[in-house]
């Protein structure tokens, strides 16, 4: 919290032959937070993680990663960071023990210290029990607490995330955040890409990416005064009724439904959207209660990954 | 010192996942052993007992005490009679018999006359081993053998050195080690790596401090511990089972192999990092495994292959090996007295091993 950076790319991009994966990404990552990556599959997420830990060469710009330049001396960078992988990477045919025990011998963690933190991990991290179990007959859950544990054995600076919570239960989700909350205050630098709304919300900062463009960055709180748009909430007897005459509107930005309720993003630019709303609606004869509403993260993911073309359809 | 404690990391891994491995296991163990029984026992260069059918036209006593001294040879087992000549020629195109004698009905005479053949001897060429056998036939003695014996000097004598006895295995056994520590290392290790790659674990240890020299030779210790065992079990079994002897320096035999064996597995790290699954691991193995085999100088004898096919063999690690293992175990040489092959074994795990680190980059990309 000494404002200076974990994590600062500029320009960074990574083509793979037509396709460019990242376009761009200027990042800024404070020391000691959890910054998210939220995006669709396909956003570029997993790209840019791996580009910042050195594992893809940039195909223009570059970073410093906790002071290290990358591309270029990431194998300086190795020892300081962690890294917990989209699938599980562990090896299934050993025991939780070994695998912790390999993972510390490859950080040339020296004998005595690695016991201790072995054992101060395997409780940590709710693995006693586990300890002799084989990682591959493990669940998903036990399984991402082993990569946890694995990617924090020799205390990095910065761990990198991609997707850890993917495969897991929603018990075992918190669990998990409850973890990186107390690794975060504990002064490590968190670098955590998901696709799940809730997750995104209790990073500190956040960068939306989508098709590789990084739409909108900054905390939950910022992003959600920052849409643009006035979000309208309509709750409807026949939603799908109100749906499809909401849609009918050229001035809206989008329509999403969520159970009884319609979510209604309309651009600040259109004056009076409430009324707009509820006069398509009586037009049709279809009763419903309207509303102005705050927007949610969900909100500001729909408002910047809107995609041009279908705004104006 | 890091470095040390990293690539040891490294191979107890390997050794620790290869215990629980129980097919890997078995193979070390399973791929020497049936091998050698197979070529072992199965194959023979010196064939007896060829089946053979007569047309004993002639009926004599001559003719008769000619076709017993044949049997005597051992080469041939007569199990039909026939008729005629021609009927022998249907035998042998029907693939009943190998080899047909056709005795004419004028044999006696035909013996007494030095101008003409007394007897044909029909042959499946088709199977060159059978012609070349056949050949052995030609200097059958006749009994009654009227004329003055030609007790001439020989011209040339042939005198079998290294192997008397012409016994198989003694030729095959050497051979098969390179051919089974060739098999056996490459596979292993190519796929090694390339199972990591497919399981993700390659994504985690690319992010780790260890470097890729590192990982690659953590990686080939403990396979070429594998390979010394197999060679020990191959030259036991060897030795109680066929006789096959070691009559060079057996440490000679063993840096041979060490050197051959880290060939090997270098080049099968070299494929696994351009392969991207277990199953083209295997394939490229496979690929490879016939012209070890057909060129190397393991079954047919090098010198009578055309040029190209002996530039291809020379190219062969296994080609070397064979050469040395052949020279050390039979015919009592020295590691040094064929310097080329140690070079080219040497040198060939060099190229191999760096050519494999520089392909393996600690990235993705």
């Amino acid at each position: 919290m000494n404002g200076e950076l974990a994590i600062r790319a500029r320009g960074l991009s990574k083509d793979f032959g037509q396709l460019r994966a990242v376009n761009r990404l200027d990042l800024d990552v404070p020391r000691a937070s959890i910054y998210g990556f939220l995006g669709p599959n396909g956003s570029g997420k997993t790209t840019a993680i791996r580009m910042l830990c050195g594992l893809l060469t940039p195909s223009e710009g570059g970073a410093a990663v906790l002071g290290i330049e990358v591309p270029g001396h990431s194998q300086d960078l190795k020892p300081r960071i962690g890294y917990m992988t989209q699938k599980f990477s562990l090896f299934g045919d050993m025991t939780v023990a070994e695998n912790l025990q390999f993972i510390g011998e490859i950080y040339s963690i020296p004998g005595a210290r690695r016991k201790a933190r072995i054992e101060e991990v395997l409780q940590h991290y709710d693995l006693v029990e586990q300890r002799k179990q084989f990682a591959g007959t493990m669940s998903g859950g036990q399984k991402q607490r082993l990569a946890l544990a694995c990617a924090v054995l020799h205390k990095p600076e910065l761990l990198l995330l991609d997707e850890p919570t993917s495969a897991v239960d929603p018990q075992s989700r918190r669990d998990f955040w409850e973890n990186l909350f107390r690794l975060a205050d504990a002064g490590t630098t968190i670098l955590v890409s998901t696709h799940y709304m809730d997750e995104a919300e209790r990073c500190h900062r956040l960068a939306i990416l989508d098709h590789g463009v990084k739409v909108a960055d900054g905390s939950p709180q910022e992003l959600q005064g920052a849409t643009g748009m006035n979000v309208i909430e309509v709750l409807a007897d026949d939603p799908y009724h109100a749906q499809t005459a909401i849609s009918t509107l050229r001035e809206i930005a989008s329509v999403t439904q969520l159970g009884i309720r319609l979510r209604v993003l309309v651009p600040e630019s259109v004056p009076d959207a409430c009324g707009l709303v509820e006069r398509v609606l009586s037009d049709r004869g279809i009763t419903a209660d309207t509303h102005l509403s705050s927007a949610t993260l969900e909100d500001v993911f729909v408002a910047v990954t809107l995609d041009p073309r279908e705004e104006a359809a | 010192m890091k470095r040390l404690g990293r690539l040891l990391a490294v191979t107890r891994k390997e050794v620790r996942q290869l215990r629980r491995d129980r097919l890997t296991a078995g193979m070390i163990f399973g791929i020497p052993l049936m091998q050698i029984l197979l070529f072992g026992y199965a194959i023979n260069t010196d064939v007896r007992n060829l089946v053979t059918a007569v047309a004993d036209e002639a009926q004599t006593h001559l003719s008769r005490d000619f076709i017993a001294r044949l049997e005597a040879t051992q080469v041939t087992s007569i199990r039909l009679q026939a008729a005629t000549a021609r009927d022998l020629e249907a035998l042998l195109r029907a693939g009943e018999i190998s080899i047909g004698i056709a005795i004419p009905p004028d044999f006696d005479r035909r013996v007494a006359d030095d101008t003409r053949a007394a007897v044909h001897i029909l042959v499946d060429g088709s199977d060159p081993t059978i012609a070349g056998v056949a050949d052995k036939l030609r200097n059958v003695p006749l009994a009654f053998d009227t004329r003055p014996q030609q007790r001439r000097e020989q011209l040339v004598e042939v005198r079998n050195y290294f192997n008397p006895e012409r016994r198989t295995p003694v030729n095959v056994i050497p051979g098969l080690m390179g051919v089974i520590l060739m098999m056996t290392m490459m596979m292993f290790t190519a796929v090694a790596v390339v199972r990591e790659r497919e399981r993700g674990n390659l994504e985690l240890l690319i992010n780790t401090p260890v470097t890729a020299l590192e990982l690659m030779i953590g990686k080939i210790l403990p396979y070429i511990g594998i390979g010394l065992v197999q060679l020990a079990v191959i030259l036991v079994i060897g030795r109680l089972l066929f006789d096959v002897p070691v009559r060079g320096s057996i440490i000679d035999l063993y840096l041979a192999a060490g050197l051959f064996i880290a060939a090997k597995l270098a080049l099968g790290l070299f494929f696994s990092t351009a392969v991207s699954s277990q199953f083209q691991a295997i394939q490229i193995t496979f690929f490879l495994m016939l012209p070890s085999i057909l060129l190397s100088g393991f079954v047919f004898p090098f010198d009578g292959m055309p040029l190209i096919a002996q530039w291809l063999g020379e190219a062969l690690p296994v080609t070397h090996f064979i050469r040395l293992t052949r020279g050390i175990m039979l015919r009592e040489a020295a590691l040094g007295d064929q310097p080329f092959a140690l070079i080219y074994l040497a040198g060939f795990a060099v190229v191999a091993m760096l050519a494999a680190a520089l392909r393996f980059s600690k990235r993705l990309d």
